[in-house]
């Protein structure tokens, strides 16, 4: 059965990320009254991208092409770390946390740097508020895990996300629950979406990630938007095991509750692109700030239970 | 029983009078009615000899019997002034005004006579309300101003006093003993209470009742609130409000003394008196606001209270005989302030001098006020004062008397040029009727400058020649605040 | 005690956080009234079986706490002619990070206090000290009179749940000296708030600094 649970895990991980994309995209369509696309329309827009030719300036680098293929690799990588359904992941190693933040910091690094790479203001001004942001984010995303950490004792995120953390609920919910609400925090701004960025706009005034991808064209831009929906996917895998740590019995119905939690969730972000309006640029370090210290609040509230 | 309910409860029933009569010119009389009817039934409680009663909510001991006594008198002198003072501001309705001003005495004595923490908080607390509206009497932006800070900071000191009390309750709780707020309950299970719990509730009512009594840093709403109050509601405030303030310091110092935990309460005491006099004394050097003045003045003699307070033995005796002395000063000083204020129009030194020309008589005892708050002979505080700077040395708390020194020296510095200022020199020629701000509302009259004069002699009289019952007063309440048997 | 006092103590501290962090006055209002329902339960939860009288209170505490202050202020709000924005005078970062200190020294400083055995291992000392903090923060950093009025709503709020400890004892007290206080004070201010705007059309109170040193 292990084999067999491994290769769910690797066909979800490559598979599902789009097909996120896909149910926010028809929540936010269902919410303005429209039918909207079909679920696999991210997928149909990537094949369709990766059809294409590309475009390279000649100003650019060997940092432009290689940031899409760095921030895919490194997104799928971290993939592989994350406890799915609250099974053993296919790789873990004690620490494997700081191996995963630092992953998502290396597609970051190249990203930022691609669009600085470029030359153009307008991509550098992205980079700018992707560093600031994700600067604020990191913190938030750290302190949450170190919550996690110290109920679960482990740097493992298998182990800490494993099957322990049912009984930290009932021991610690308060503290769980404020990390919870940073790490959707967290994901809402690291995936770019409302309320910190708006995917769907390509106004200078509001872009931070599509901005820096601006210059990317054909197979490139499909695998730096793949990255990006990879990214979201892993980050709403630790939000849903985090919210739903029970299990049922068996690893295929909590594969079951995963995959419909993970619905859910994508689901919720439709709902809030739908419900909220972006966040004026100035605020948004407010939020992520507040992000953190919630995640510190949790922590403040584990070191009082014993 | 009875007398401490009547004199809570006649006050109160005059108040309801008060609103429900119609005549603005019958009305402003009826305070002075109260005033006397409330004196007399304190000389009542004063004449019979105290009687502990164990378990009632209100009695009067050695302490509230001090303090009434000074309630009484203030409240009195003040209330003669009232008719007087009413009658030069006509087109101001006077209902609200006398009716807040009776209930406020019944608060005060309200406060002074319950012997249960929880009905004193709430009286406290109704205090600081009824007297809102006397602040807000001229209806200006201005004073508004002061209103709005004395509410917001009065009702925040009043909540942190109620959170003290919680702390106290639970000192009980926690060691077992059916939490009861009668003081004289708490006093006997003192040597009992959860010690951590005791200190933390110390702590913070000493704030939340500093708060209401105007001790540095807490004192900011202070200058604005007497500054723009009338002359009468300063008295009230400076003389009454926070003598019960700090009448409810000293009875949970009281159970901090009979739990055997003065020694941490005293530090504190000392500190934060000696800040209070030293911002005082900053601040009132190059004063051009007379009536602000005179608040830093309060906060400065408020100090010293605390001080007295702190520095224990003979020292409290004085804290005690101040508290009288200064509630009889600050009277003089505000009434009188508040006649040349309205001869003048204006409250800054700029546009006010040579006041002994044109109101002789209030400017004169102005004078003589001045001379009384900063402790000059022959007045009532040169002696309280003095016994204060003589516990503190002979205590060996060398570096305590130096600073009370010198805050007095610059405090008579400081607030003598702007009493001069104010008093000498010539009149400024009368502004344009078109100038607002410089028009006189009235000068003095019989009616609002006996009152200033009783105050004086009163407070000449505790300097020169204390009389015996005063003496025994407040002998008996110095005991009883440090819990001597 | 209950198992539900801690999560609700937890939520009333998550609402001071975003009592801080919010930028709009209306929120600020709503917020402190949210905390006002929460605490409203609290007492009928503390004790073990609660009598009727418990609850009639925590329905009054509910009503005015929740319903009737929130339902002043936010009249008050409409009928003003004023920006909707909070407009502080400390940015909501850095009162963010001052809640979070307050909020963690409150814990800290919870454990130097000897608790009774019922009450060991709970959050309702912590919770009062982080939420009498915040009630000062809002109180001192926020400028409008409305936001002032929250911000002591929010101090006596802690000061509410540090009575909790105290409910069984003496229930009377408790909730009668704090719900007059709070009723009779926030009355009187709203009237000056009322005298306020006409006066200046406005409830800034940064108009009220005419008066100082």
């Amino acid at each position: 059965m292990r084999p067999a649970l491994l290769a769910l895990h690797v066909a979800t991980a490559l598979a599902l990320p789009p097909l996120l994309l896909g149910v926010v995209n028809r929540t936010k369509a269902l919410f303005a009254g429209r039918r909207g696309a079909p679920l696999l329309q991210p997928w149909l827009d990537l094949w369709r991208l990766w059809r294409k030719g590309t475009v390279f300036s000649p100003t650019t680098t060997w940092i432009f092409r290689a940031a899409p293929v760095v921030a895919v690799a490194t997104a799928l990588c971290a993939a592989l770390f994350v406890p799915l359904a609250g099974q053993t992941p296919p790789l873990s190693f004690a620490g494997d946390l700081v191996f995963v933040a630092y992953l998502f910091a290396l597609g970051r690094f190249f990203t930022i740097a691609a669009a600085l790479d470029t030359g153009s203001a307008f991509e550098g001004m992205g980079g700018a508020r992707e560093a600031t942001f994700s600067a604020l984010a990191e913190p938030a995303l750290f302190l949450g895990l170190l919550v996690l950490v110290r109920r679960s004792g482990s740097l493992s995120l298998a182990a800490m996300l494993g099957p322990g953390l049912a009984a930290s609920w009932t021991a610690a919910g308060a503290s769980l629950l404020a990390v919870l609400v940073s790490l959707v925090v967290v994901l809402l701004a690291e995936s770019s979406r409302i309320p910190f960025d708006d995917p769907n706009t390509h106004l200078e005034l509001t872009m931070i990630h599509e901005v820096m991808v601006l210059d990317h064209s054909g197979p490139t831009l499909g695998m730096a938007l793949y990255g990006a929906a990879v990214k979201m996917f892993v980050l709403g895998a630790l939000v849903v095991r985090l919210a739903l740590p029970f299990s049922l019995g068996g690893p295929w119905a909590d594969w079951a509750v995963f995959l419909a939690g993970l619905l859910a969730l994508a689901v919720l972000v439709g709902v809030v692109e739908s419900v909220m309006a972006r966040l004026r640029l100035t605020q948004v370090p407010n939020l992520l700030v507040a992000a953190c210290l919630l995640s510190f609040f949790g922590l403040l509230l584990l070191a009082r239970t014993p | 029983m009875t007398l401490p309910l009547l004199l809570v409860a006649l006050p109160l029933a005059l108040a309801a009078v008060a609103f429900a009569v119609s005549s603005e010119r019958v009305r402003p009389w009826l305070v002075p009615a109260g005033g006397a009817a409330h004196l007399a039934l304190t000389l009542a409680v004063l004449a019979a000899p105290a009687r502990p009663a164990p378990g009632a909510w209100l009695q009067l001991d050695g302490v509230g019997r001090l303090v009434l006594a000074l309630v009484s008198v203030l409240f009195f002198l003040c209330a003669l002034y009232t008719p007087g003072y009413l009658a030069q501001r006509p087109g101001h309705s006077n209902r609200t005004f006398c009716a807040c001003l009776l209930a406020f005495l019944s608060m005060a004595s309200l406060i002074v006579a319950s012997h249960h923490l929880g009905l004193m908080w709430v009286a406290l607390e109704a205090s600081t309300l009824t007297s809102a509206p006397l602040l807000y009497f001229n209806r200006n932006p201005r004073s508004l101003e002061a209103t709005w800070k004395y509410l917001l900071l009065g009702s925040v000191g009043i909540a942190l006093a109620l959170l003290g009390t919680f702390f106290l309750a639970y000192a009980a709780l926690k060691v077992g003993l059916a939490p009861s707020l009668l003081f004289e309950d708490l006093v006997r299970d003192a040597p009992r209470l959860s010690p951590p719990w005791l200190h933390a509730a110390f702590v913070v009512l000493f704030v939340g009742y500093g708060t209401k009594m105007g001790l540095a840093p807490m004192h900011t709403w202070k200058p604005d609130a007497y500054g723009e109050a009338p002359g009468l509601v300063g008295t009230l405030l400076a003389g009454v409000a926070t003598n019960c303030a700090f009448l409810a310091i000293v009875r949970f110092f009281q159970i901090c003394s009979a739990a055997g935990e003065a020694d941490f309460a005293r530090p504190l005491l000392v500190a934060m008196g000696l800040a209070s006099m030293i911002v005082a004394g900053i601040f009132m050097v190059r004063q051009r606001d007379y009536k602000r003045m005179l608040a830093y003045s309060s906060v400065e003699h408020m100090g010293i209270l605390v001080l007295g307070l702190g520095l224990g033995g003979a020292a409290v005796f004085g804290a005690m005989l101040h508290l009288v002395n200064n509630g009889l000063a600050k009277g003089a000083l505000f009434l009188s302030a508040g006649n040349i204020h309205r001869a003048f129009g204006s409250k800054s030194t700029d546009e006010v001098s040579g006041a002994l020309r044109v109101v002789p008589a209030s400017a004169t005892l102005f004078l003589l006020g001045f001379l009384a708050a900063t402790g000059s002979p022959p007045f009532g505080p040169f002696v309280s004062e003095l016994t204060i700077l003589v516990a503190a040395l002979e205590a060996g708390r060398w570096g305590v008397a130096a600073a009370f020194l010198l805050v007095l020296l610059v405090v008579f510095v400081g607030m003598g040029a702007t009493v001069l200022a104010v008093v000498q020199g010539t009149p400024p020629a009368r502004r344009a009727a078109g100038a607002e701000a410089a028009r006189p509302l009235g000068g003095e009259g019989w009616q609002t400058v006996v009152p200033v004069a009783a105050f004086i002699v009163l407070v000449t009289l505790m300097g020169t020649w204390i009389p015996g019952p005063v003496r025994d007063l407040v002998i008996e309440a110095a005991r009883l605040v440090e819990m001597r048997p | 005690m209950n198992a539900l006092v801690d999560p609700i103590l937890v939520l009333i501290m998550l609402l001071n956080f975003f009592v801080l962090a919010t930028s709009r006055v209306r929120a600020v209002i709503t917020a402190s009234a949210a905390q006002g329902l929460l605490l409203g339960a609290l007492p009928v939860l503390v004790q073990p079986h609660p009598g009727v009288v418990p609850v009639l209170m925590a329905l009054g505490t509910m009503a005015v706490k929740a319903a009737v202050i929130p339902w002043m202020l936010l009249r008050a709000l409409r009928e003003a002619a004023i920006r909707r924005e909070v407009e502080p005078l400390v940015g909501y970062i850095p009162s963010l990070f001052l809640c979070a200190l307050g909020t963690a020294l409150a814990l800290l400083f919870a454990r130097t206090l000897p608790l009774a055995a019922a009450h060991s291992a709970s959050l309702i000392i912590p919770g009062a000290f982080a939420t009498v903090l915040t009630g000062f923060l809002v109180l001192t950093t926020r400028r409008k009179a409305l936001t002032q009025v929250a911000g002591y709503l929010i101090l006596e709020n802690g000061i509410f749940i540090m009575g909790l400890l105290l409910v069984e004892a003496m229930p009377l007290l408790v909730e009668i000296g704090v719900l007059l206080d709070l009723l009779v004070g926030i009355f009187v201010m709203g009237i000056i708030i009322n005298h306020i705007n006409r006066e200046f059309s406005s409830l800034d109170t940064s108009h009220l600094s005419s008066l100082r040193e």
